[in-house]
């Protein structure tokens, strides 16, 4: 066996709600196999250490939702070899995208008592919309295995598996029986990118799209369903379509055709 | 062979399960979870869905009281046995890095023996499908052919169709003439609830000598018969004749297109099929790099990976890759192993979340012609 260098990782954090990086403490036991594997150089979450970049591999939870934040993307990039960008935030904009579809300065004036202290930007926007991404990992929050998967293809060279198939795979390959078949619940599932394990069908709840959309959703299909078999009126179907991956092309669309 | 009918009581119904335990098989047979019938373990006949019925249509699944004490009085579970013989997951082997290369460590993990109980003509005709796929040709699935050798069968015939029921057009059903190890057809009539049993192979004769019964009457014969006959005659629904020579010539149909607008390729269809086969390798490592698994994975030909080559993957639109799944299902399979890859059981039409029947989409295309 050769021993290799440990790459150096850091982990960072835009507009988000920090879950995501969380997924990687909650690795719990493999957590040490991680910090065997490489060295953490940058993660506030995780210690108080900050040792500046180069960086070999970097995650970046969170939207780009302010001036700053966008110019400090540009400097994170410069300084890694691999971005890989982690969580809804981050790949599509986030529940926070949801000022996309209206004026932001009317949410700043109810929110804050001083608004002209907030620098913000009209729109909260994914990572790749600015810098290269090497990888786009999905979730609300992610899946700390896919993280953990991601990560190890990483550091061994090889491709991740990671499926961009519908949820609905995951939940057969389960056994769950379909929510929407045998109960009538609306769930995005067949619209929505696998990863979570089928957790809500598990539960009997229907997807809510954690996961953003998979790789060829056909979302006026599953809406047309939702409108018609399932009864659901166009505002229910709009806020389906319009949540933690409001901003992700095919959820926009969707959701902007039930106003 | 008339001595290898018989007439079992439903009280004396336990002690097959008993005896099949006994043997060392984990019996596995239809049971209500989750608002469905699914096949699963059970212990004995108290776990059978009792009275209940289901409702069923494109993209619509509902249990139903029947107001009766049949067992099996249902139709088809939800998934099929290829859950239990082609399990959706299946670690193949593991290596470890050993010197400059590595050494493959094999699973040793005994096969399973199920008895399954409660399988609808549908559902056996599915599995002797799969052995084809299987273990037809030089490289046989030795985990599939294990498990399939190790299982005992107890068929049950369907008194009833189900609304996207066309095993008749299909001609895989309802009735069930081979590969079974023991057919039973539920009779009530009055107080009476029996199961006329009749052995299909030296297993299942040996299995019947060995339980409480009689001598099945001339009505119980006819009872069964006319079960079967009700439930070829209730089926609504029917794959039109000459549906292979048709899709082979229509691979330009418009119909594609229009079928790819509601189809949303979630690949449910696929998954629910008893005959689909499909699946993909997945290589992983440990974080140390010092330890790899190989993985088999049920997958999907409405995945953009499953077409992808060098280069990108071959079916990139919707149109392309529900025009895959129905001419090899219905078409190609046919010079593939010798018989149709549909077995008429309508699960792809029921857990089609947006309800595709497949039998209209044939009789669209024929329209189209």
């Amino acid at each position: 066996m050769t021993t290799r260098a440990k790459p150096r990782l850091g982990v960072f954090k835009f507009s988000s709600c920090d879950g995501c990086q969380l997924s990687l403490l909650d690795c719990e036991l493999e957590l040490l196999a991680v910090t065997d594997a490489v060295e953490i150089a940058y993660f506030l979450e995780a210690t108080r250490k900050d040792m500046k970049g180069p960086f070999d591999v970097v995650l970046v939870e969170g939207s780009i939702t302010t001036p700053h934040e966008a110019e400090l993307i540009r400097q994170i990039r410069k300084s890694t070899k691999a971005l890989i960008t982690i969580g809804a935030c981050a790949t599509s904009g986030g529940i926070q995208a949801l000022r996309n579809f209206t004026d932001v300065n009317g949410f700043l004036d109810i929110v804050y008592a001083r608004p002209d202290y907030i620098e913000t930007l009209e729109t909260a926007t994914p990572i790749a919309e600015h810098v290269a991404v090497d990888f786009e990992l999905r979730g609300c929050p992610i899946n700390k295995h896919q993280l953990l998967e991601v990560l190890n293809a990483f550091l061994n060279k090889r491709k991740p598996n990671i499926p961009h198939y519908a949820e609905c795979i995951e939940c057969k390959q389960r056994g769950t029986v379909c929510v929407m078949v045998a109960k009538g619940i609306a769930c995005l599932g067949p619209v929505t990118q696998a990863g979570c394990g089928g957790l809500c069908p598990a539960t009997h709840r229907g997807c809510f799209g954690c996961f953003g959309p998979m790789e060829t959703p056909n979302t006026g299909a599953l809406a047309d369903r939702f409108l018609g078999e399932l009864k659901q009126d166009k505002g229910t179907v709009q806020r389906a379509f319009r949540s933690f991956n409001a901003n992700a092309p095919a959820f926009r669309e969707e959701s902007l055709k039930h106003d | 062979m008339p001595d290898s009918q018989a007439v079992i009581d439903r009280k004396d119904l336990g002690a097959m399960f008993a005896l099949l335990a006994e043997e060392g098989y984990q019996p596995v047979a239809p049971r209500v979870h989750d608002g469905a019938v699914l096949y699963a373990p059970v212990s004995g006949p108290d776990d059978l869905p009792k009275g209940i019925g289901d409702e069923e249509e494109g993209g619509h699944y509902r249990l139903t009281e029947r107001g009766d004490a049949k067992l099996f009085g249902h139709t088809k579970p939800v998934q099929g046995l290829k859950a239990h013989l082609y399990p959706a997951r299946q670690k193949l082997w593991s290596a470890e890095r050993a010197g400059h290369g590595f050494r493959i460590v094999k699973d040793q993990d005994p096969a399973p023996r199920y008895a399954f109980i409660g399988v609808r003509a549908c559902e056996l005709s599915a599995m002797l499908i799969q052995d084809k796929v299987f273990e037809g040709g030089p490289y046989a699935d030795k985990g599939y052919a294990e498990r399939r050798r190790n299982c005992f069968l107890v068929v049950v015939t369907c008194d009833h169709a189900g609304a996207a029921c066309f095993c008749a057009s299909q001609q895989t059903g309802p009735d069930v003439s081979e590969g079974y190890d023991l057919k039973l057809a539920e009779i009530i009539d009055g107080g009476r609830h029996v199961f006329l049993a009749e052995a299909g192979s030296e297993k299942g004769r040996a299995l019947l000598d060995r339980l409480p019964r009689q001598a099945a009457s001339e009505a119980d014969l006819k009872a069964a018969s006319d079960q079967r006959q009700a439930a070829a005659a209730g089926q609504k629904r029917a794959m039109i004749s000459g549906v292979a020579e048709l899709l082979a010539a229509q691979l330009e149909s418009r119909h594609w297109e229009d079928v790819a607008k509601r189809c949303m390729s979630c690949g449910n269809c696929t998954m629910v099929c008893p005959t689909c086969f499909c699946s993909t390798m997945e290589d992983a490592t440990d974080l140390s790099g010092l330890k790899a698994e190989r993985t088999r994975k049920w997958d999907s030909c409405f995945s953009i990976d499953y077409s992808y080559i060098h280069g990108g993957s071959v079916r990139n639109s919707g149109a392309s890759r529900y025009r895959q799944w129905m001419t090899h299902k219905l078409s190609h399979w046919v010079k593939q192993f010798g018989v149709s890859g549909c077995v008429g059981c309508g699960r792809c039409i029921i857990w089609c979340p947006v309800g595709i029947d497949i039998t209209a989409e044939a009789k669209a295309i024929l329209k189209g012609a």
